[in-house]
């Protein structure tokens, strides 16, 4: 248990630009809420920052880790290998210690570990956290407080800004009450004045990102802003893991903006709320994560054909059925765009990271309305739950106010024009030649009438494609990052986006020729695709999904549909943990090395 | 969701105004008298007429919309009622009104409606019992007696069938009426009362289809040789679900009439009372600028 007296690492003189600190332990001590605090004062310190964690399915708690990836300059990922190992148990410490980088720094609670492995070169350092925790605040707090000691600790070592970040810890405690507060100055400054010996302190180089504004939050908060700022004044959902925080959120929220978000009995509901919302006028959504996304399939199908605006959230989670319920996954890509009946074209948009998340939302109101046609936002459980530090959006510049026509309808009104996109009468708008519509999901020619005709069929089919056609006519084609051309093109969507971009400045700063692109529109593509393809001899698409029976990924399938290229092929994962940038770096290279 | 009530119609509605489509229901089938029915509540409750919502889901009922020229929303089969719920509570100033049957509001739909009651969305809900599968020609429904033979039960229905009046009183409905297609002024008045209930209003409606089920509900039409019994509102504490409970037990043919009725706060309201809450709290600030504290407080 002695602490170990090895040498300083290397550099520790020096400012550092990048920490990746994992803290692995319970998920009742609270080793989030470090997380947290360290995000927002990365936020609010000119800092990027990029969190991971797992959450155990079970309410009792478990295993639980929470990472944190602290950068100066841009932060991608939350880090593949962690430079400091924050270990509260013996089991936390055996599980989480091959996490570690070689000459690494492993905190440990000397109270609960017993035993450590002297490896790689390691710096053990034990620290009691409990008992210590309990003498700094006294009484029977017993291990409560033990979170806020290592944060302390962390602070001192790293060098962070103590004063901001007990100006955080006081407006989040000071909300509780005086003796919340009062314990956590207590335990936070016990864990500052701990005198570690083994290792000089590692100033973190201050942060570089530009901005006055600069705020910290997770990808499901970023949606539901988002929302609000497009003009979304109605929701209906059900809970489930990982989409439950934005329902959450807008429910409380909403009724400030004059708006409701209603509980209902099940998605069924959910999906048809939302739709009677639409119906009367107002740009509502509904959401979900994979399941539940299934059982709004059929009345999802009823929006295509009946040209109603709906917002679908879908957070995606490892499926089938309820797989891995709190672990990330992209494998809702098939059914976000296909998954309903019939031909049943909708949009489907994907947000790249956290502040994506915003203008992800924002332009899917937009489109909801531009083309009365469900429009899809397709995040996953990383990028709901990680925490990230950008400037807030700007309102001056993003914000729809939100809307009602019921102007009365002219002798020209016509629910279904074939040669024009749908602009439903509500409910209340007056009809000058007082015939009123009826909206439905039976084919129906342009008044509305159900029509079996063959020739309108065909024709209104057409006319609810041709809506998504004219949108990919208008998209632009991706910006590529790296080289414009090349030996090998990565292609991803959603959060791949982060591992994927820096993937591919390891790749060039290793003498490689690759650029990248991310994908939001994930459907309808954007036009350009083929032509950029043929400037790369490879095409590589990481996607955390199956590769399936023919050996590509879901937007890799779609892809090649698209542009016909033999070069597309994928790099796959299914573990329910995002890609590390090694793991498409070493797929790269053996592509290109022809492996 | 703001209020957008406007002025009352100057003109009463014709009945010329309000018919659209043909309907495409059999001869004699009985919704063509509920649909006559609605008809003459709405000119008589003169309501003005671009307010009027029809909303349905799947089955020959569910056609209903097509034939009425108001605002309509023709949805699929079981989901009106989360449908109309959406509609209601985003739209306090429309009148809406749901039509279904029973394998739409009782079998597949059978879960919303026990929470549309229970959270007291305010609209009116007719559905049209014919006690079997109409539209998709003659299938058992929930409300099949034992015995009657369908093309999923040529032997006859050996299922216990439920029971729509004591389902309707335990699922939390605040007006819960039954009534009769062949006895018009009955299904007038029901039809009536529950639109000018203030809540989750449900009017069971034996409605006969003509094609698949007939002669099902002569019991109950006198000029077929049945009773038409009433229920007796002067000795019924129509406030009491025991009372409604007994009321419900025996349904053959049983009783007509209002077998509850209650008042308790809609959704609606209470939904609003949390918006005008919230948004006293917040004063004059305009939505944009209440946005940019919330970010300025993530700061
Ligand atoms: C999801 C779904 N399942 C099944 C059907 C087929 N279907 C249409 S109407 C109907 C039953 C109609 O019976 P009911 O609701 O009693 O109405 P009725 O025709 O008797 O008035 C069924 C099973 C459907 N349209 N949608
Ligand atoms: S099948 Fe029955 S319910 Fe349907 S229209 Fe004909 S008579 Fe009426
Ligand atoms: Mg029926």
């Amino acid at each position: 248990m002695s602490q170990t007296a090895t040498p300083t690492p290397a550099d520790s003189s020096s400012d550092i630009r990048n920490a990746v600190i994992r803290l692995a332990g319970n998920s009742q001590d609270g080793i989030q809420s470090i997380g947290a605090f360290l995000g927002q004062l990365a936020g609010s310190t000119a800092q990027e920052v990029m969190t991971y964690m797992t959450i155990p399915s079970t309410i009792s708690g478990g295993p639980s880790i929470f990472q944190v990836h602290l950068g100066s300059g841009e932060v991608l990922h939350p880090g593949d290998q962690a430079d400091t190992l924050v270990a509260f148990y013996q089991h936390s410490y055996e599980n989480h210690l091959h996490t570690l980088k070689d000459g690494g720094i492993c905190f440990y609670d000397s109270d609960e570990v017993e035993e450590i492995k002297e490896e790689r070169g390691i710096i053990h350092i034990g620290v009691p956290f409990t008992s210590a925790t309990i003498e700094a605040i006294g009484g029977s707090a017993k291990s409560r407080g033990k979170n806020i000691f290592v944060l302390g600790l962390l602070c001192a070592v790293y060098q962070l800004d103590r004063e901001r970040l007990s100006e955080i810890m006081g407006r989040k405690f000071g909300k509780k009450s005086e003796d919340i507060l009062r314990n956590a100055m207590l335990a936070f400054d016990a864990g500052y004045a701990w005198p570690v010996h083994d290792i000089e302190h590692m100033p973190m180089a201050p942060g570089e990102n530009e901005g006055d504004k600069r705020i910290s939050t997770d990808g499901n908060t970023m949606i539901a802003l988002g929302l609000i700022a497009g003009g979304v004044r109605f929701g209906a959902g059900y809970p489930i893991t990982p989409w439950t925080t934005i329902m959450e959120f807008l429910r409380s929220e909403l009724p400030k903006y004059d708006g409701m978000f209603i509980q209902c009995e099940d998605e069924l509901a959910a999906v048809s709320l939302a739709l009677g919302a639409a119906y009367s006028g107002h740009l509502a959504i509904t959401g979900s994560s994979g399941p539940g996304l299934a059982l709004k399939a059929e009345a999802l199908g009823y929006a295509s054909m009946a040209e109603l605006p709906v917002i679908v959230v879908n957070i995606q989670r490892g499926g089938p059925s309820t797989g891995l319920p709190t672990s990330v996954e992209q494998s809702d890509l098939m059914q976000a765009i296909y998954g309903s009946h019939g031909d049943a074209p909708r949009i489907v948009l994907a947000p790249k990271n956290v502040e994506d998340c915003f203008y992800t939302a924002l332009e899917a109101c937009r489109l909801a309305r531009k083309y009365s046609t469900p429009v899809f936002i397709l995040s996953d459980q990383a990028i709901a739950t990680r925490l990230e530090a950008f400037q807030e959006p700007d309102l001056e510049e993003h914000w729809e106010e939100p809307t009602l026509d019921l102007s009365e309808r002219g002798a020209d009104f016509k629910p279904y024009p074939l040669d024009k996109i749908t602009r439903h009468s509500p409910p209340g708008a007056r009809s000058s030649e007082g015939k009123y519509p009826v909206v439905t999901g039976l084919e129906h020619d342009e008044w509305g009438h159900p029509s079996g005709n063959p020739d309108n069929h065909q024709k209104m089919t057409e006319k609810r494609r041709n809506k998504l056609v004219a949108l990919a006519e208008s998209l632009p084609t991706p910006e590529v990052h790296g080289e414009a051309e090349g030996s090998l093109l990565l292609v991803g969507w959603g959060s791949t986006y982060g591992p994927i971009k820096e993937a591919t400045d390891r790749l060039n700063s290793n003498g490689q020729k690759v650029g990248s692109i991310n994908i939001r529109h994930v459907h309808p593509l954007p036009n350009g695709l083929t032509e950029l393809f043929e400037k790369y001899d490879h095409i590589l698409v990481p996607e955390m999904n199956d590769s399936g029976m023919y050996g590509y990924g879901q937007l890799a399938t779609l892809l090649r549909a698209k542009t016909c290229n033999a070069a597309i092929k994928s790099v796959n994962k299914v573990q329910g943990i995002s890609f590390r940038v090694k793991e498409i770096t070493e797929a790269s290279e053996a592509l290109i090395a022809g492996k | 969701m703001s209020d957008t009530t406007s002025a009352a119609p100057a003109e009463k509605l014709t009945k010329k105004q309000l018919k659209a489509d043909k309907p495409t229901w059999c001869p004699a089938c009985g919704d063509f008298a509920v649909l006559a029915s609605f008809f003459n509540v709405v000119q008589k409750l003169n309501i003005p007429h671009e307010k009027i919502v029809c909303v349905a889901g799947i089955g020959c009922s569910s056609r209903f919309p097509y034939f009425v020229n108001t605002h309509g929303i023709h949805f699929i089969h079981g989901r009106a009622l989360p449908l109309a719920t959406g509609i209601s509570l985003s739209r306090p100033d429309l009148h809406v009104f749901v039509f279904g049957g029973d394998g739409d509001g009782f079998s597949i739909g059978g879960n919303h409606l026990n929470h549309a009651a229970r959270k007291n969305v305010n609209l009116s809900y007719v559905v049209m019992d014919n006690f079997v599968y109409g539209l998709t020609k003659n299938q058992t429904s929930p409300t099949t007696p034992i015995g009657q033979r369908s093309k999923t039960d040529p032997r006859g229905a050996i299922d216990q069938p439920i029971n729509p009046m004591s389902q309707l009183v335990s699922s939390g409905a605040t007006f819960i009426a039954r009534t009769h297609a062949s006895q018009v002024k009955h299904m007038n008045e029901m039809f009536e009362r529950a639109i000018l209930h203030p809540g989750f209003a449900v009017v069971e409606t034996l409605s006969e289809c003509t094609m698949f089920n007939p002669g099902s509900f002569d019991d109950s039409i006198p000029r077929k040789g049945g009773v038409f019994d009433l229920v007796d509102e002067e000795a019924q504490d129509l406030e009491s679900i025991a009372a409604a409970m007994d009321l419900s037990q025996d349904l053959s043919p049983g009783k007509f009439g209002v077998y509850y009725e209650t008042k308790r706060p809609t959704k609606n309201e209470l939904e609003r009372e949390w918006l005008t809450d919230a948004q006293s709290k917040i004063g004059d600030l305009s939505q944009r600028d209440l946005l940019k504290q919330r970010f300025a407080s993530m700061r």
